[in-house]
């Protein structure tokens, strides 16, 4: 092997003035701009890639598109990726290039890439920039329809590049040229669209030159052309695994593209017409061809007669049955199509061109739901019916040959822009061309499998069907003997299909060996098995798009996050936000921190940023009423100016969401969800006003981000607000709790006062425009210095509200806890109907030994209960190695608490409030921990601080 | 070389011609289906009974799932049944005969908030005294059971712990499917496959038999192994089932050297991956909201799915997706099954497994194929029946401490 030593000195398509270098395991090669890594091998006399996976046979290339199933490899850097067929990547300067046998490796530091993502709306789409897609979007783009057409290869023309035929090459280029000039069209090549969802929602991946360039293209088209073409099909026969046998059409890309020889000696196996093109271009190419191997009978004449002038052989009614040799293809034995197989010839030859008919590409189109059925005639599954708005045409369905394919496509294309509201001129496309006459194709005869003479179909391991999963004729007959009678299950059990290369060259073959072997006809009543997206394998990264890292969900934050920054807060993720969970002070840890805050919320006054919870307002007639249907207890009878803490219930009676609901005018509420329920309350309401209660007159609307939120706490609390506003009369008679008032402060900030608590402390919240939101901190924190206002994060309103017993809807219930559960019986309306209302009454739901809240106190001041640990009774022996252990429920929050100086839980305890002054137990680590039950309130049970 | 897959029995089923009477037809030929199937042969002593099958044997949700197995639910009565399911597990290689690769490697399922931290514990607390294998691991020890897993504290939503169960696995459903068809036409079983079920044949308030698009065939019993075809099935039959039909869907990667030695869950940041016998990664993710029999899901599901898959492990950045496909999961309010009798005599129900079936298979065989012998629920379905949505006595499952797939 020497560098280039198998190129042509002259023609195909690479641009010789590009010299490129590469490397293949480590060899040097030389190749030049246009080749691919395949090409390139080629024309570097590397004909063998690498060993099989399992059966470590060798292996050769076999195509030249995507269809490949062993020239696999692993491209280092710029784009690394684990597997890709050579036979798609483009040679590039210095690229690192290891082949693989069919199972690629990650590597743990890969070159980030340049990724990104487009989106398209478009009039028509057409896929695929063959003669059939290039008269198409010519077609549909002459009435000014929005045209995009989209191609994998570097240039437009499909199946003519592989060609030599100048003038229709010179066509292709011209109507890429017309294309590229109308403003409506849009051309992107290097892209293969890879998925086709419902309402003509299309994926398609477009690669840069190199590998570390690639766009997600998402497109919306009013309707579809698809001009996908048609992928030849190998012929099933012993040692068909060889290097060295090549699929014919991919011949004659090496010679004619890329100017790369496959081999020296070549014979040809068809079952049709187009391998004759194949024979004749090697033949023109420099190859010795030895012989045309025809399955018919009587092959044309007009191509048996150039063959002959071409000083090709032609042995009709013959197949080849085998391809012998060590490491590569060295002779072809050829044998009688008919019974008894006697041997004809066997032929010394390096290269074995073999064409088993064409089956069309209809995987975009069987993803879009279009149903397929099989023609005898082309020995093919056809498209038959389509789900979606779209034309399939050319040899996409069976339609082959130039002019047939550019008639077709202008047929699509017109239709295409006609149902877009496009109706094209009626004009020929480019006079001459269209009606330039092609031969009609002879009937072919298909050959899925020359048997082996011997042994039965069982024992035919050397028979390949699929070349990436090394597996054979013997595998499909076992599958079959084993009762297997679906694709589906030949698929499964032989692993047929399933490699990289989606099957392309080995699927219907499976279906068509399947056929032969259980002695029917053809592959028709076997169908085909399912096509799914992606066409071609498309990246983890590129799929995921920029939503990584610090995108994956887009933090949110209060517009007072600076200060809390300043403060060294440390934060919780709550939802998508981030908030201050604790600030610890120089030398405290978080233990040391949350006493302090708690310390100074209870006895002096302590702030916190309370933005995150949701706000929802509602505006309209029929708010009040809306708000009773929603929530346990009555919202219709507020006076204006009052707060009331309300609980939502699911349909099952189940606690869901909590807040606290103002009234502002007589219609006008606003009201409070849960930080990490906002959306799925808003959620709730849009559901049922829009699907249930439509003749209700309320409008809901998040203002989650419009308002920011401090909350003031603690006993001199009420001296901070009178500070920071000096407007409010706010003594409790005047501003007395659970009331609203709207003023303004000092600094000119309008406010929205409301004195609510979830500490039991004299509380306050300040809700301020969100712009205003860090100056209503700052103004608060400076007016509460003189007290020493502290802020605090959500473990100590955490510790703060349990210490009252308030339940933390998501902590202390998981959507199986109704409200008397929480011994809210209080909050539960006897009198109007709500959502859940009628499952508190069913069996279960209204049983008195559920799981109910309650408190619990260790007997061991100082220990903490871990949150989720399970509890049981006093006396239950824990053995689940015998048996499951009866669990009695579960510690729903634990806390060390300064007001108590001690620890202590809430829990969720079946019949517990009947235990409380009981003992029950739970292990935490190795052993068991003892806690009294009590009422799930732990400080001021009178409610004395609320007022201050 | 890559380590070749056990090879095949010769041998697995005849596709016999549906008789006109069995003593047990079961609808759906899926895993629990053929579990049932071979549970009412072997334990049950009833061997006249044929599984029908609308398409090809297993090809609904058994030949779509991600194969995770394992038992580590909260509540007791889950914790119960898929506890027994993962013993059956454990036995069936040897009892079936059958190598279909069962791996105890192991399951993380991971915890990215406070609260996810609570739950875990509380889920690990109950298991251990459920007798389910079970531990609370920190971030360190993660990194050590997975260490391609990003555990830095510099993510979106970090890695705080995860519980692990050992015990739990994977094993490769389609051979599961064979294994038991095997043994079930062994035992005399009918596998009848495209032989859909098209309505039943009605004696008053019993179900006498099934009408299939291959004719009427009359049935001692009949039990439902429909998954995702339940609901269509109960209309069938006249009655309306508590269930919501949802697309869910997964993919595979190309064939990887081995990289991935466990099985990872993340609920939070969304994402489901082991990687298989052949090398192939697996994954799965979200419902889709909408309801659908389609089995087609939404391209954005996978587009999350991917991006979890990075976040959490950043060298599957540049593998690819082979192949996605969407199987129909059917989903009861309170996301645990239904097991036990219609409200049709002689008709038996087993549907609503959700994302949970396929870890099911051994233990809704066992259970179910009592369930439909003694006409009356086994005791591990007796908290699985139909009346439980007017009773009110749910098995939440996907409150905030359940735990998806």
């Amino acid at each position: 092997m020497t560098a280039n030593s198998e190129r042509l000195p002259e023609g195909g398509r690479i641009d010789r003035t590009k010299p490129l270098r590469a490397t293949v395991d480590g060899i040097e090669i030389l190749g030049y701009r246009g080749d691919t890594v395949a090409s390139a091998m080629l024309a570097n006399g590397i004909r063998t890639v690498a060993p099989s996976l399992y059966r470590s046979r060798p292996r050769g290339i076999l195509g030249a598109g995507n269809e490949e199933p062993n020239a696999l490899v692993r491209v280092e850097r710029r784009g690394s990726s684990p597997m890709l067929p050579a036979t798609t990547v483009e040679l590039t300067e210095g690229l690192p290039v290891h082949t693989l046998s069919g199972i690629g490796a990650l590597e743990p530091n890969s070159e980030a890439k340049d990724l990104d993502t487009r989106f398209a709306h478009t009039d028509v789409l057409v896929v695929g920039g063959g003669p059939t897609g290039l008269a198409a979007a010519l077609a549909a783009s002459e009435g000014d329809a929005r045209v995009l057409l989209l191609d994998d290869q570097p240039e437009l023309g499909g199946a003519l590049l592989r060609g030599t035929d100048a003038e229709l090459l010179d066509w292709a280029g011209g109507a890429a040229e017309l294309l590229r000039a109308r403003p409506e069209v849009t051309v992107v090549s290097r892209c293969t669209a890879f998925g086709y969802y419902d309402e003509n929602y299309l994926l398609a991946v477009e690669r840069g030159e190199t590998l570390d360039r690639q766009r997600l293209w998402k497109i919306r088209a009013h309707h579809v052309v698809l001009a996908t073409g048609a992928n030849e099909r190998p012929i099933v026969f012993a040692g068909n695994d060889l290097p060295g046998v090549m699929l014919a059409d991919a011949t004659r890309a090496y010679v004619n593209r890329y100017a790369a020889l496959p081999g020296s000696e070549a014979v040809i196996a068809t079952t049709n017409d187009t391998a004759y093109e194949a024979a004749l271009d090697l033949a023109a190419a420099g190859v010795s061809v030895r012989a045309i191997v025809d399955s018919r009978a009587e092959p044309p004449e007009d191509l048996a007669a150039m063959a002959c002038q071409a000083g090709i052989e032609v042995l009709a009614d013959c197949v080849v049955a085998e391809a012998t040799g060590t490491d590569s293809v060295a002779a072809v034995r050829i044998v009688r199509f008919e019974q008894p197989r006697r041997t004809v010839r066997t032929i010394r030859a390096d290269l074995l061109a073999v064409s088993g008919g064409w089956s069309p590409d209809v995987g975009l189109f069987s993803q879009s739901g279009g149903k397929l059925r099989w023609n005898e005639t082309l020995a093919a599954f056809l498209p038959e019916h389509s789900r979606q708005r779209q034309h399939i045409a050319g040899a996409a369905r069976g339609r082959y040959g130039f002019a047939r394919c550019v008639a077709d496509g202008r047929f699509a294309g017109v239709s295409a822009a006609e149902s877009c509201g496009y109706p094209a001129p009626d004009s020929p496309l480019r006079p001459g061309i269209s009606e330039r006459a092609t031969r009609v194709e002879t009937e072919q005869r298909p050959v899925w499998i020359v048997p082996a003479e011997t042994g039965k179909p069982a024992e035919w391991r050397e028979h390949f069907v699929d070349l990436q999963r090394d597996a054979t004729v013997a595998d499909i007959a076992r599958a079959c003997g084993a009762g297997m009678r679906s694709p589906e299950h030949i698929k499964r059990y032989t692993t047929i299909g399933t490699g990289s290369d989606q099957g392309r060259t080995s699927g219907l073959t499976a279906v068509g060996v399947l056929a032969w072997l259980r002695g029917m006809g053809s592959p028709g009543a076997l169908g085909t098995t399912s096509f799914r997206a992606p066409a071609v394998p498309v990246s983890f990264e590129l799929l995921a798009g920029r939503d990584t890292g610090k995108l994956l969900d887009p933090v949110r934050t209060t517009p007072i996050h600076p200060a809390h920054r300043e403060l060294g807060a440390e934060f919780e993720n709550v939802g998508q936000w981030k908030r201050p969970w604790y600030y610890a002070r120089e030398g405290e840890g978080m233990h040391e921190a949350v006493l302090r805050e708690c310390a100074a919320a209870r006895t002096g006054v302590a702030m916190m940023d309370a933005s995150t919870l949701g706000k929802i307002d509602l505006i309209g007639p029929d708010a009040g009423e809306f708000l009773n249907r929603l929530y346990t207890n009555g919202f219709k009878k507020l006076a204006i100016g009052s707060a009331r803490y309300g609980v939502m219930c699911g349909c099952d009676g189940m606690v869901f969401d909590d807040g606290v609901v103002l009234r502002l005018s007589e219609n006008h509420y606003t009201l409070t969800t849960t930080t990490g329920g906002a959306a799925g309350v808003l959620d709730w309401f849009e559901e049922w006003l829009q699907t249930e209660w439509i003749e209700l007159d309320v409008w809901a609307t998040s203002v989650t981000e419009q308002w920011s939120t401090v909350a003031v706490v603690g006993p001199r609390s009420r001296e901070v607000i009178g500070a920071i506003a000096p407007e409010l009369a706010v003594s409790n008679a005047e501003f007395p709790f659970m009331t609203v008032r709207e003023t303004v402060l000092g600094n000119g900030i309008p406010a929205r006062i409301v004195r609510v608590s979830f500490s039991g402390e004299l509380a306050y919240e300040v809700n301020v425009a969100n712009w205003h939101g860090l100056a209503a901190w700052r103004e608060i924190e400076r007016a509460g210095a003189g007290f020493g206002i502290t802020p605090y994060g959500t473990e100590t309103m955490h510790v703060l509200r349990a210490e009252k017993g308030f339940p933390i809807v998501g902590q202390d219930t998981d959507g199986t806890v109704t409200p008397i559960d929480l011994g809210m019986d209080w909050i539960v309306s006897k009198r109007k109907d709500f959502i859940g209302k009628r499952s508190l009454s069913r069996p279960d739901t209204a049983r008195a030994d559920r799981k109910q809240l309650v408190g619990l106190l260790p007997d061991e001041h100082g220990t903490l209960i871990p949150e989720g640990s399970q509890l049981i009774g006093e006396h239950t022996p824990v053995t689940p190695e015998v048996a499951p252990v009866p669990m009695l429920g579960h510690v729903t929050s634990s806390y060390h608490s300064a007001a108590l100086g001690r620890t202590f839980a809430l829990a969720l305890l079946r019949s517990g409030r009947e235990r409380i002054g009981q003992t029950v137990r739970t292990p935490v680590g190795d052993r068991l921990v003892s806690a009294t039950v009590t009422e799930p309130i732990f400080y001021d049970k009178e409610g004395a601080r609320r007022d201050g | 070389m890559a380590h070749t897959l056990p090879e095949h029995p010769a041998k697995l089923w005849r596709n016999p011609e549906p008789k006109r009477s069995y003593d047990v037809v079961i609808i759906g030929g899926g895993g629990h289906g053929l579990a049932t199937a071979y549970y009412l042969a072997s334990e049950h002593g009833i061997r006249n009974i044929a599984v029908l099958e609308k398409g090809w044997l297993a090809g609904g949700n058994m030949a779509r799932n991600t194969t995770i197995i394992r038992s580590n639910y909260l509540w007791d009565e889950s914790a119960a049944i898929y506890e027994h399911a993962l013993k059956l597990w454990e036995r069936w290689p040897d009892e079936l005969d059958y190598d279909f690769l069962f791996s105890q490697r192991g399951v993380l399922n991971l915890a990215h908030s406070l609260q996810d931290v609570r739950d875990s514990v509380r889920r690990v607390s109950a298991n251990k005294l459920n007798g389910v294998d079970a531990e609370w691991v920190d971030p360190d020890e993660v990194a050590k059971i997975c260490p391609i897993l990003n555990t830095s504290h510099d993510t979106r939503y970090p890695v705080l712990g995860a519980t692990w169960q050992p015990r739990a696995g994977i094993a490769k459903h389609d051979h599961v499917a064979w294994a038991l068809a095997r043994r079930c036409d062994q035992l005399g079983v009918d596998l009848v496959q495209n032989c859909e079920v098209t309505g039943f044949l009605k004696d008053g308030d019993r179900v006498v038999g099934v009408q299939t698009e291959r004719g009427p065939i009359r049935a001692g019993r009949v039990g439902m192994a429909a998954a995702g075809y339940s609901s269509v099935l109960a209309e069938a039959a006249g009655f309306r089932l508590p269930v919501q039909s949802h697309p869910l869907q997964a993919l595979v990667s190309e064939l990887l050297e081995p990289v991935h030695p466990t099985v990872v869950m993340s609920n939070h940041v969304h994402v489901y991956v082991s990687q298989a016998h052949k090398g192939e990664l697996v994954l799965g993710a979200g419902i889709d909201a909408y309801n659908s029999y389609t089995q087609r899901g939404s391209v954005h599901t996978i587009e999350h799915q991917m991006a979890a898959a990075i976040e959490l492990f950043p060298i599957f950045a540049s593998a690819h997706v082979l192949r996605t496909w969407g199987g129909i999961v059917d989903v009861c309010p309170d996301a645990s099954p239904i097991i036990g009798p219609s409200p049709l005599e002689g008709l038996f129900v087993n549907c609503g497994w959700g994302t949970g079936g396929f870890k099911a298979t051994p233990g809704v065989g066992s259970v179910f194929a009592h369930t439909i012998a003694m006409g009356k629920a086994h005791p591990l379905a007796e908290p699985y029946g139909l009346e439980r949505f007017t009773t009110g006595a749910l098995i939440d499952e996907h409150g905030a401490a359940g735990v998806a797939h």
